[in-house]
Formats: structure tokens, C-alpha cells, sequence
């Protein structure tokens, strides 16, 4: 609503343009901001993000990186430690990992280890996750792994609403802000008010209501959950799926008070289950709402194999709508 | 005497400070391997001794506001930047009023005031840091220079390579500062590197290169001064390379097996405190009593630094998560 | 004048040898002197001094290991008086900087906060002891929580069981330090509720043959008057091996029925019947009986007897058999019929060992015979498998020699 009672106009338009949007709104908002990475440029960014943004906002504040993850994401701490508020887009989570002594050692332990005499505020872009068929290099979701250091923050938008508003939020922060984009989700089309803006990061979010089961989960597998969830109330089933939308700190608070609703828990990630994300949300339901449990907490994780490059061996790697809903029923004992 | 001029003026005032700068580092390092000994500093000690002349040449030609980026061996670094001795002290010993909490120890000194950006204890982790902080100063439009110190080793690194790139591609106002002490750790230099002259690694990025006589302060001084002013007129990073070496070990706990004892020996005469001090007196420069009024008054101050240390307090256990994650960038 | 203790020169170096002194008691040393060559862990280390003195005395000698803090050597002023305070024993190493309790603020938030608002007048059950009150028919609402907050733990649904029966009939006294979870009369709701779900799912068919136990008998007192009276076989030993290597050749009575179909299990493990003191059964798994010597059986049926009867059998001992044998002994009745344990997909009953009329070779002999019974679950198999079975374990017990 605007200020005069009337409704903003809505638009239409893909999560690529929600996550342009939102970079071309923090360019705007803050001269501190600038995008760095690789092809963000004159390519206009390897999933055409970062599209026009080179010739409405100059070669300055919209950098093409030689292929140097280790440098240009170590710039943009030590930029960030320099009074600027950089957005570093790297490629994929795996190329990440090319970068990740300056991630782990240096953006996540400066603040800590310096006793408080600096902060990162930097954000971090990345693609993650599988489902275009690009193999065993492009196709993994460690975000769970991130979510495993202290010092960091970890966000995953699964809506068009959050793609567009966590951006900026994260850039206010004073601490290293890592965003996984899951590549299913770009060509994602939805409405949003054309004043949509910087949402809440802290807070997972109820994506549909349900009283007699909870899906747990982030990122590319919100909109397969949902869908599941759907086709069970064709069947009676009434589930609840939460968005986690922060990896890390985790809100417990609504995970366990959806818990403490439905009393069965389904906990889906993408990423693989050993040592897993999944693992850790698992453990904290038990460790804080055991005596609410009516059924053992419940896993569909990642198949722990590098991500295949045949469609249906693809597919076969991760959740999807219908082993989600599987999971489901075998929960609720409808088999 | 710091500042942008681009010549040393060997002032007698200029010669007792570059004294007094090594003869600190070097009385405070030897304090650390006897308080190591007794076990009041815990974890790896690095010493500097040999290399004085390095931190304190290169930092006469640093402004207050240029940033340090150094390496786990930088208690000389620290106090050649002006960090106090005594925050410097308690650090080593882990206690809340050393420079960063205690929390960092010997391999991670931090001073915001200073613009010193730590010791960095991951070999090449700092030059990407260095990047980025000369990257802002330019974007800004600030004049400023990042001098970032790391060792031979450091060029064995990925990161060496892509973040001197990075700085020729996009003219940053950094200068790599590399001391070539000729054993990274225990591996000899041309024992880990095909081509063993590391400034012509650097000048195969298209930036100035050049290599110095680490052991002579007013040298190191001289380079350090040219290499910043061309930084500041804005023709990009400088790389120099001062052949130095270390007269002790690599960390405390270390036979020494790599090397001989001969060429410690031979270098030891080539030790860079007796070799300006000797210089500067017979160019009368220095007195003969300055010597002995620096030691007093190091002496004085060391004293005070462990005094310091030793009263501080531990942090306290509810604070041990203070500062993972920051409510808000200091001002 | 102080001592010149052997020096700490990493985290992890807690002793070093002297392998050499470079000065010698009456020489002058200056701070920084090396003054001996210290082999540790990794190798020959110099050590210097770090006071001005001379060395008045040398109290460790080159080649022996002391730990770090050790007083090496006194130096002084040359006047001979710090030899006199030499200490012997190692310097206490500094003093931990954190004394007292140390605080985790991490396990502290773990710690569950305040409960999570659950709905008005819900139970808070832990999910075992939903299970244990299913198994003992116990109604929740009955049961009072005694644990953290007034959860329902599997002790309150026992004791609940307890009280329930107690004001029925007559209340058997609980035999004094009877152990957790062996009440007999819940382990006679656990029975009912196994054998109320046999009647109720499984289609028993059954088979009976009498088979000649003269051989098995004859060679039992063979083969007993050669062992010592505590190693003595009972005749219900040959009948287990003889009915576990049976097994092996027909395959499909062995397992279990899970999810709508049998599924044959790769081990033989027999589920012995015990009929305990006071009343109760239990039928723990003899693993691998099919392996076994006639003695190692033995000892295996002794130990599950003694552990039976107090209370020491382990859960998985009680779901693991893969078929139950019920012998009635010596005095129970000529046969028996039983209702099969689920999952499993049979069991075998052998009845009273009774001298009977037998017709051998045309002519009725008198003879000690047993009748085997074999109930199967007739989703898993037919009559003609139950047939086999007894067939191959009356031929098995007439070479009583072979098993």
C-alpha cells in the first residue's frame, strides 16, 4: 500500500530481474556499492543478472574480475574493511571454493580475532544448486557447508519477495552476508508490487499454513515443497512447510513452534545428508522440542553422489515435489 | 621522520630514530623467546631478529593513514607502525588489553588506530585483503597506499599471482613488500621456486620491480621511498624484494635442521643494527654514547611492556563470543 | 641467582634430554648465551640464558630425558650460594589462566529455553513411552509424568501398568530388586498383545508327526557318561540342532513376514521358549544355532536360562529370533500347538519325551517317542513345506551321531 491508500501497481517478472532489481536499487541507494565478479560485465553475468547494469552504472562500480576467486573475493573483504560495501558475484558455489581461505580465514575471523576492532560488511552472491544439467562442477549446494562457519551470515531466497528485498538488508549489515541463488529458481515468474523492498533477514517464514505435518526446508526445494504439500491436501493431509530463508543463525523459534504444531517433521535439503544441514536442523528439533514429537524426525536430503549430467539421474539426486510428498505420506502412515 | 618525501634525509635525528625502531624490535623479540621458555607466550612465536631493518626502513616511508597488512612474523611490523609495546606484550600473552583482546596472540596483532591490518597467518591470505583495501582507496578517491609485507613462501601462492594481477590491471595504490628471508619455513628457496630472483616473477605482471639489500636500513629506506611516491602519483603498485634472512629459527620449536650453521653465522656478520650503527658513527651521525641511551631506554620500555602484560586481565569466559558476529561497523 | 630450567619451546614438547653443556660450572655467561644443545622430538635444539651470571653448579647431566621446568643448572653471582637452593624437583608450569568453573555459553543456550507453547492440555509423552503404552495397553491419561516438567516417561507407563492390574485381582508381589522392565505381569500384557496379534493376523496351518527318539536317546547316554555332570547334554539340545539344520534345507519357514511378504532370513537364530518362575515366557534367540557344537548349544540354553530368570536378556536377543521352538520338556502334555511369534513365519513344538507303542519292522515295540508339531503362517508357505521340515528333523535325530 501506498502512503495514499492505494495499492501499488504490480509487476511481473522472474527472479533474475527480482535479484537485478535489488543490486540496481543498492547501486543507487549507496555509492559505497559496487558489483565485482566474473562476466558481470560486458557479459552481463553468467545467468544475465547483472544484464545492463555495466553501461547505467560505468565501468567503476561494475567490475569484470580476471578468473581469481581467491583475489577479487579478498578484495571485497578488504574493500569492505575500507569503508566500501562491495557485492562480489561469484560464478557457482563450486568455484567458491577456489575462494575459500579468504571467506573462512579472513571475512568470517577478522571481526573475532582483531576483538572487535573490525567488521566485513560484504555481501556475497552465488549460484547454487542442481537441476540444468551442468554436472558434477556446477551443480552442488554447500550452503550448508557456509552455514557451518561462525562469523558468517547465510541466506537463501526462495521467493521473488526475497530475492528482490534480502539484498539490501544485507548490505546494511555490518558482517559478511553470503545469498545462494538456486539456478531454479532464475526463470522463476511471479508478481510483485512494483515498491517492493528490503524485507527481514533474520526470520524464517511460513510459506502455507497445515496442522498435521512440517517440511522443513530452503532455497530450490521451498517450491517443490509447497507443490507437495498441495497434492496432499488432495488427500487430507494438511502440511505446513517453513522457508528457513537464513541458514545461518537458524531461526529456531518458528521451526519449533511449527513443530510444536503439527508434532511431525520433514527436513528437506538439497545438499547432501552427511554432516548435512538437514543434520543440524534435525538435531535441534530433538535437542529443543523432543517431548512434541509424535514421529522421528524425518530426512529427504541430497543423494550423496556427485550431481550427474542425464536429466533423470539429475532429478534423481535431490528432493523433488513427488519423493517430498512420498516422504510425506510415509509419515503420517498413508502409504 | 615518516612521511611521502622520496629521499631519506640522514638527519641525526632520522639515524637515532631507525636505530632506536631495530633496537626495539630486536630487544622485544628476544624478550619474547625468554618469556616463551618460561611459557607466559603460548602457541608459535615467529621471531624477526635479522630482518629489523626491513620493518623499520619501509615504514619512514608510510603515512598515519596508509594501511599495514602483515604476515605471522610481524611483532617488528607492529612496533615499527607505532604500535605501543605494551599492547603489543600483552597480546603475546593472551591477555584483554593486548592489541586485539588477547584473542589473536603472537601470529595476529590488529591496531585500528594504526590502520594495521594484521598479521596474517595464512601464507599469501593477506595480498587479496590488500587488494581490496587499496581497491577502496582508489574508488574513493583517497590518497593512500596499502603496503603489504609477505614472505618468500607466499610466492609459491595462487593468491601471490592473482592479487598482483589484480593490483597491475587496476592500477591500486599497493606496495608488495616481499621478505625474501630464503627459507620458507624449512624449505630453501630454490629448493620450492624454478626461477629464484621472485622480482622478475613480479615484473611479469607489468608493475615495477625491484630487489634490495634487506640488511641495510638506509637502503630499504631509500627503495621503500621511491616505491611509495610512485604509488601515490597514481602509476600503480610497486613490488620490492629485500633479501634479508632470519638468524633464528622459524618458530621457537625448530632444530634447524634445513641449514647450516656457517651460513647463519655468515650472515649474522652482515647483521643489520652493528652495520648502520657503525656506519652512521663513523659518519658521525651517532655518538658513541647513543647506543648505550637507546638500549637504557628500550630496556625502560620493555620493562614497562611486560609489567603490562603481566597485570592485564584475562577476558572473561561470558565474552567468548563476543565480536563473531559485529552489531555495527566501528565508526 | 636463579635456575636454569629445562625451557618450554613448543605447546607440544613436555620433556627434552641435554645432550650437551657448552659451559661448565665457574663460567661466565651473558644474556643470550647458548649454553647447551637440548634433543627433543625434533631434534638438537641450542638453549640459551637469559641472565648475566656465572654457572655455579650443573645438576642434569648429559643424557637424561627430565621434563620441561626442570631446573638444568644454577647460576649466580660466583659466590657458590645459589647451588645451595637448587630445587629438584620441575618449576610448576604456569597456572591455568582460567580457574574455577569455566562457562560454555554455547551448551548453556542449547539448553531447551522455555517450552515451546504447546496446546492446552496436551501430553508431553517422550516417544518411547507412547511405545511401551501401546505394548502394555496402557491409556495415556491414566499415566501421571514424573520426569523434567512433568513429561511421561516408559517408567510412569510401567508403573501405571502396575497399579491398573493391582486393582483387579490379586497384586503379586514384585520379587525385591527385580529389575527395570522385567515386571512379569507387563511382560504378560506384552505376550497378550503379541499373541492377541498372531491369532488376530496370522492364518496358522498345522502338522504333526511322532517321531522315534530311541536312536537320539542311546546316543545322548553315549554320550553323557563320557562328560562331567555340569556338561551333560539335555535331549532338547539335540532337538534344537536338529531342528535348525532342518531349516537350512527348507529355507522359507526361517524369517520373517514384513510388509505383505516373507522374507526368508539368511541366519537361523531359534527363539527358545523359557518358561519362567512366577509365571511369563520369553523366547530369546540363540544365534546361529545351525553352527553350533551339541556343547557350545548347551552352554548357550544354560547362559539364556540363568539370564532369563534375571532379567539380564538384551533387547535385540529378543527380536532377532528367526523361528521359535516351544519343548514342553518331560512332564507337559503329549503335544503342542502354538500360536506363532510375529513377524516370524513359524514355529515348531515339540511335546512331553513319553514311551509309546510303535509299530517297527511290523511289530509294535515299545519306544520313547515325541510328537513335533509345526504351525506355519500359510501367507509364507504351504503344508507341503511344513511337511519337509518335520520330515527332515525326524531323519536328522535318527543319526543323532551328525548333528
Amino acid at each position: 500500500m501506498n502512503g495514499d491508500g492505494t495499492a501499488a501497481p504490480r509487476l511481473r517478472l522472474t527472479y533474475r530481474d527480482a535479484v537485478r532489481e535489488a543490486i540496481r536499487d543498492a547501486l543507487t541507494r549507496d555509492e559505497r556499492v559496487f558489483l565485482m565478479g566474473e562476466d558481470v560485465g560486458r557479459y552481463g553475468g553468467c545467468y544475465a543478472v547483472s544484464k545492463g547494469l555495466l553501461a547505467e552504472f560505468g565501468e567503476d562500480r561494475i567490475r569484470d574480475t580476471p578468473l581469481s576467486e581467491s583475489a577479487f573475493v579478498g578484495a571485497g573483504i578488504g574493500a569492505a574493511l575500507n569503508g566500501m560495501r562491495p557485492i562480489v558475484e561469484v560464478m557457482t558455489v563450486n568455484f567458491s571454493l577456489l575462494a575459500l581461505d579468504q571467506i573462512v580465514n579472513n571475512a568470517a575471523t577478522i571481526p573475532h580475532m582483531s576483538g572487535g576492532q573490525f567488521a566485513v560488511p560484504l555481501v556475497i552472491r552465488m549460484a547454487t544448486g542442481s537441476g540444468r544439467q551442468l554436472a558434477a562442477q556446477h551443480s552442488h549446494s554447500l550452503e550448508g557447508w557456509y552455514a557451518h562457519i561462525p562469523g558468517l551470515k547465510i541466506l537463501a531466497p526462495a521467493t521473488l519477495e526475497d530475492a528482490r528485498g534480502m539484498l539490501w538488508t544485507a548490505i546494511e549489515d555490518p558482517n559478511p552476508v553470503l545469498i545462494f541463488e538456486n539456478v531454479q529458481l532464475y526463470d522463476m515468474e511471479g508478481e510483485l508490487p512494483a515498491d517492493a523492498g528490503p524485507v527481514d533477514i533474520t526470520r524464517a517464514a511460513i510459506r502455507r499454513e497445515g496442522k498435521h505435518a512440517s517440511v522443513v526446508t530452503f532455497g530450490g526445494s521451498v517450491p517443490k515443497a509447497v507443490a507437495a504439500a498441495e497434492t496432499l491436501a488432495g488427500e487430507g493431509v494438511d502440511v505446513e512447510v517453513v522457508d528457513l530463508r537464513s541458514l545461518r543463525p537458524l531461526d529456531d523459534a518458528t521451526i519449533m513452534a511449527s513443530v510444536a504444531k503439527t508434532h511431525r517433521v520433514l527436513v528437506v535439503d538439497e545438499g547432501w545428508r552427511s554432516g548435512g544441514l538437514s543434520a543440524e536442523v534435525s538435531a535441534r528439533i530433538n535437542e529443543q522440542v523432543f517431548y512434541e514429537l509424535d514421529a522421528p524426525v524425518a530426512r529427504l536430503a541430497g543423494v550423496e553422489v556427485p550431481i550427474p549430467y542425464p536429466k533423470h539421474l539429475e532429478d534423481a539426486s535431490v528432493p523433488q515435489a513427488d519423493t517430498i510428498a512420498a516422504a510425506l505420506r510415509e509419515m503420517v502412515g498413508r502409504r | 621522520m615518516t612521511g611521502t618525501d622520496e629521499k631519506v634525509h640522514l638527519t641525526r635525528e632520522h639515524c637515532l630514530d631507525l636505530l632506536r625502531q631495530m633496537v626495539r624490535i630486536r630487544r622485544f623479540e628476544e624478550k619474547c623467546a625468554e618469556l616463551y621458555s618460561g611459557q607466559k607466550i603460548r602457541g608459535f612465536l615467529h621471531l624477526y631478529i635479522g630482518e629489523e631493518a626491513v620493518a623499520a626502513g619501509t615504514m619512514q616511508a608510510l603515512k598515519p593513514d596508509d594501511a599495514v597488512v602483515a604476515t605471522y612474523r610481524e611483532h617488528g611490523h607492529a612496533l615499527a607502525r607505532g604500535l605501543a609495546m605494551g599492547p603489543v606484550m600483552a597480546e603475546m600473552y593472551g591477555k584483554v588489553n593486548g592489541a586485539s583482546r588477547g584473542r589473536g596472540g603472537s601470529m595476529h596483532i590488529f591496531d585500528r588506530g594504526k590502520r594495521f591490518l594484521g598479521g596474517n597467518a595464512i601464507v599469501g591470505g593477506g595480498l587479496p585483503l590488500a587488494v581490496g583495501l587499496a581497491l577502496a582507496d582508489k574508488m574513493q578517491g583517497r590518497d593512500r597506499v596499502t603496503a603489504c609485507f609477505f614472505g618468500e613462501g607466499a610466492v609459491a601462492e595462487g593468491e601471490f599471482h592473482e592479487s598482483l594481477n589484480l593490483a597491475a590491471l587496476w592500477k591500486l595504490p599497493v606496495l608488495f613488500l616481499c621478505e625474501n628471508n630464503l627459507y620458507a619455513m624449512g624449505t630453501a628457496l630454490d629448493r620450492s621456486e624454478s626461477q629464484t630472483d621472485i622480482h622478475l616473477k613480479a615484473a611479469s605482471y607489468n608493475l615495477p620491480s625491484r630487489q634490495v639489500d634487506g640488511m641495510d636500513v638506509v637502503a630499504v629506506e631509500g627503495a621503500a621511498r621511491e616505491a611509495a611516491a610512485s604509488v601515490r602519483r597514481g602509476a600503480g603498485p610497486f613490488f620490492l624484494e629485500f633479501r634479508t634472512y632470519r638468524f633464528r629459527a622459524h618458530s621457537m620449536f625448530d632444530a634447524q635442521l634445513y641449514r647450516e650453521k656457517e651460513e647463519v653465522e655468515q650472515w649474522k656478520e652482515n647483521d643489520p643494527i652493528p652495520r648502520f650503527a657503525d656506519w652512521a658513527q663513523q659518519a658521525d651521525l651517532l655518538h658513541p654514547a647513543d647506543k648505550e641511551a637507546i638500549e637504557a631506554s628500550v630496556q625502560a620500555e620493555l620493562a614497562e611492556a611486560v609489567a603490562f602484560a603481566e597485570a592485564g586481565a584475562w577476558e572473561p569466559v561470558e565474552d567468548l563470543q563476543k565480536f563473531v558476529t559485529m552489531d555495527e561497523v566501528p565508526a | 641467582m636463579s635456575a636454569f630450567v629445562m625451557p618450554s619451546l613448543g605447546a607440544d614438547m613436555e620433556a627434552g634430554t641435554v645432550v650437551e653443556w657448552l659451559r661448565k660450572v665457574g663460567d661466565t655467561v651473558h644474556h643470550g648465551d647458548v649454553i647447551a644443545v637440548v634433543e627433543t622430538h625434533k631434534g638438537a635444539i641450542e638453549v640459551e640464558v637469559f641472565e648475566d651470571g656465572v654457572v655455579e653448579e650443573i645438576l642434569v647431566p648429559p643424557g637424561e630425558e627430565v621434563p620441561v621446568g626442570t631446573a638444568l643448572a644454577m647460576i649466580g653471582d660466583g659466590s657458590g650460594a645459589s647451588a645451595a637452593a637448587a630445587p629438584k624437583a620441575p618449576l610448576p608450569a604456569a597456572a591455568p589462566p582460567m580457574a574455577g568453573e569455566v562457562r560454555r555459553p554455547d551448551v548453556l543456550k542449547v539448553k531447551p529455553k522455555a517450552p515451546v507453547a504447546a496446546e492446552e492440555g496436551r501430553r508431553r509423552v517422550s516417544p518411547y513411552a507412547r511405545r511401551r503404552a501401546e505394548a502394555l495397553g496402557v491409556d495415556l491419561a491414566d499415566v501421571k509424568g514424573t520426569g523434567p516438567g512433568g513429561v511421561v516417561q516408559a517408567v510412569d507407563v510401567e508403573q501405571a501398568a502396575g497399579r491398573a492390574r493391582a486393582s483387579g485381582r490379586e497384586a503379586p508381589a514384585a520379587p525385591p530388586g527385580r529389575r527395570r522392565g522385567f515386571d512379569p505381569e507387563a511382560m504378560r500384557q506384552g505376550i497378550a498383545a503379541a499373541m492377541a496379534k498372531s491369532h488376530r493376523e496370522i492364518p496358522h496351518y498345522y502338522l504333526d508327526t511322532t517321531i522315534d527318539m530311541q536312536a537320539a536317546m542311546h546316543w545322548l547316554e553315549a554320550a553323557n557318561a563320557e562328560r562331567p555332570v555340569a556338561q551333560r547334554l539335555l535331549y532338547a539340545t539335540l532337538l534344537i540342532k536338529a531342528t535348525a539344520l532342518a531349516l537350512r534345507k527348507v529355507p522359507e519357514l526361517n524369517g520373517f513376514w514384513i510388509d505383505g511378504g516373507a522374507r526368508p532370513a539368511e541366519r537361523v537364530h531359534i527363539g527358545w521358549a523359557i518358561a519362567l518362575r512366577g509365571g511369563g515366557l520369553m523366547a530369546p534367540a540363540i544365534h546361529d544355532a545351525d553352527t553350533m557344537s551339541l556343547d557350545a548349544l548347551m552352554a548357550a540354553m544354560r547362559d539364556l536360562v540363568a539370564r532369563a530368570r534375571s532379567g539380564g536378556i538384551r533387547g535385540s536377543e529378543m527380536t532377532d529370533p528367526t523361528i521359535t521352538i516351544t519343548n514342553l520338556g518331560e512332564r507337559g502334555a503329549e503335544a503342542v500347538h502354538g500360536l506363532i511369534y510375529p513377524p516370524q513365519l513359524a514355529l515348531v513344538g515339540f511335546g512331553r519325551l513319553a514311551q509309546a507303542p510303535l509299530a517297527i519292522d511290523g511289530a509294535v515295540s515299545v519306544r520313547p517317542v515325541v510328537r513335533a508339531s509345526l504351525a506355519g503362517d500359510h501367507r509364507g508357505s504351504d503344508g507341503h513345506s511344513g511337511g519337509l521340515l518335520l520330515a527332515a528333523i525326524d531323519a536328522l535325530l535318527q543319526k543323532p551321531e551328525g548333528l
